[in-house]
């Protein structure tokens, strides 16, 4: 029997979240674990919105400010149970992005790109700098989620880096089986044929606007609940994840593993998250080595590095 | 009442006239076919029918209802589909999902429910691809169905973007040189394809430069030569008019006497 790549792809990613914890040599290693699958969840967004309909954003870490803030500053300013406030951080990314991306995403190309690499800016100067509710550039805590203290009294008692590990596991899990089966769907298929040709798209009566804008609102949700689930278990958050830097770092994933894949994806969030890590024995040559590698993988791996090594595979198979 | 009509339409680009006062009509069923030398202004044309370029004067009428300068999606709705002169394939889909991505109309819905894999999303998308298999049947491209489209030989490619414009079931079809690049046998097949789609009921515009086909399977021919229409009339109608003699078959005959000597 052949898997489906859908199949394929969450077994693999369930099994390597199973797995690993058994190799880890210390507790640290699931805090960096989850902030893998934290990277996973928001480069998972950008597959929709560049991979599939092929639009590129360099300001979703606005969208993950967004999702940080509103899980800081619920339970503080609206007396919302940390919970809520991750749903009311997505409502509002979905609403701000749906605003934000009906004037925006007329753009193309690196026009798009400039628009909401502004974007980000912008909400990263209002998280810097309305103090008074943010806290400004100093940050805020963040209260604890709650759901742990639910399952330790339901007789399963975990850690917190351990819970968070899971946690965050599960929600990357959820994420990648909705976008693959968006990939398979009448939408995907919309955003996948706009990718391909524009005008071909349109007079097959796709609206190209109104599905660029799904699109966009998805992968700033998916940006947001990420951006809440780091606040959450860091329980402090700074103005620094709306940055630039962040919004380039996810992009930088996305198309290194292989934005148009979401094993591509989460692998490329992986490796980019692991590699400096596993590079500081490099000392002062860690930047250099990190650039290099991946100056070397989009020469000659342009599809990013999943995309391409299976294309290999299965040039050899035929 | 015509199913399309087309009146006084124009456009300019910089101040040079592409496409000037042009006027004709199809019906249901008709083949239409418009020659006319490179740069005559035929592809233009198409594309301010089809909506990818807005008129800069005239009007287009689909059904009764003016339809001037609305968008391809719109037009798609009201039922009018196209190919390309210059292929405009999904390269990185499959030929199969090329087709289903044609069945848009038929198989769009809520994104939730297609997040979600709920069953009204699976039934949209199965009867998408009944359809589309349908078709590649037909084209004889049912083979090569899951063979990404980048993959495929020109001729191949041609017949898919007839197929993917079928799949929209649309009342009128708007055919750029559907015939550009391919052998004679493959000629052969997309005349007969054309004809079959016509005698169901459907008004087919055709663009191409194969003036034997053109001839054979047209009901009505319009010659354009510099934006504007020069003539028009049925076939041997207009293969005896003299402007389009000199403008058009003319030039023809003259490369095939170069080409002797």
């Amino acid at each position: 029997m052949r898997l489906s790549t859908k199949s394929a792809t969450l077994l693999v990613l369930a099994l390597l979240i199973v797995a690993t914890p058994f190799f880890f040599p210390s507790a640290y290693y699931y805090r960096v674990g989850a902030l893998v699958f934290v990277n996973g969840i928001a480069v998972t967004g950008l597959v929709i919105l560049t991979g599939y309909a092929g639009q590129i954003s360099l300001g979703h870490a606005g969208f993950a400010g967004i999702g940080a803030y509103a899980s800081a500053l619920g339970p503080t300013h609206l007396s919302l149970p940390p919970s809520l406030s991750v749903l009311l951080g997505a409502a509002l990314s979905a609403l701000i992005a749906f605003l934000v991306g009906r004037p925006i995403l007329r753009l193309k190309g690196y026009y798009l790109a400039v628009a909401t690499l502004g974007f980000g800016i912008l909400v990263s100067m209002v998280l810097a700098n309305e103090s008074g509710i943010t806290g400004g550039p100093d940050g805020v805590q963040v209260a604890e989620l709650g759901l742990r203290d639910l399952l330790a009294s339901l007789g399963l008692k975990l850690k917190a880096p351990v819970f968070w590990y899971a946690f965050s596991g599960v929600v990357l899990l959820v994420g990648a089986w909705l976008a693959l089966n968006l990939y398979d769907s009448p939408t995907g298929r919309a955003l996948r044929a706009l990718h391909g040709s524009e005008v071909a798209a349109k007079t097959v009566g796709v609206d190209v606007p109104r599905v660029t804008l799904q699109a966009f609102v998805i992968s700033a949700v998916y940006a947001s609940v990420a951006g809440s689930l780091l606040a959450l278990q860091n329980r402090f958050v700074t103005p620094d994840i709306a940055g630039y830097m962040y919004s380039i770092e996810l992009v930088t994933m996305a198309v290194f593993g292989g934005a148009g894949s979401v094993f591509g994806a989460i692998f490329g969030a992986g490796i980019l998250t692991l590699l400096p890590q596993a590079l500081t024995f490099l000392a002062e040559y860690e930047q250099l080595m990190l650039g290099l590698i991946m100056v070397l993988v989009m020469i000659f791996m342009r599809e990013g590095l999943v995309p391409s090594a299976l294309r290999l595979i299965r040039g050899r198979g035929a | 009442m015509s199913l399309l009509s087309v009146s006084g339409l124009g456009i300019e680009f910089g101040g040079v006239r592409a496409v000037h006062d042009v006027s004709f009509s199809a019906d249901p069923g008709e083949i239409v076919s418009v020659i006319g030398p490179n740069g005559a202004g035929k592809t233009t044309l198409f594309n301010m029918i089809s909506g990818v370029y807005l008129p800069g004067s005239g009007s287009i009428t689909l059904a009764g209802e003016d339809v001037t300068g609305m968008s391809p999606h719109r037009l798609a709705e009201r039922g009018l589909s196209r190919t390309f002169q210059n292929l405009q394939i999904f390269q990185q889909m499959t030929v199969l999902e090329n087709v289903i991505a044609g069945h848009h109309l038929h198989e769009r819905g809520s994104v939730f429910a297609d997040m979600l894999h709920l069953p009204s999303s699976r039934r949209r998308s199965k009867a998408a691809e009944v359809g589309a298999m349908a078709l590649l049947e037909r084209l004889g491209l049912a083979r090569a169905a899951l063979q990404e489209a980048g993959s495929l030989s020109y001729g191949t490619l041609k017949r898919l973007e007839i197929a993917r414009a079928l799949a929209l079931k649309p009342k009128v079809l708007l055919l750029d040189e559907p015939a550009a690049g391919c052998n004679a046998v493959e000629t052969e097949e997309i005349d007969r394809l054309i004809a079959e789609v016509a005698a169901e009921g459907v008004a087919v515009l055709l663009v191409e430069h194969d003036m034997k086909l053109v001839m054979r399977i047209s009901s009505h021919i319009v010659v354009l030569d510099h934006g504007e229409k020069i003539a028009e009339g049925d076939p041997a109608a207009v293969s005896r008019d003299p402007r389009v003699v000199e403008a058009y078959l003319g030039a023809h005959a003259k490369e095939a006497a170069h080409a002797d000597g």
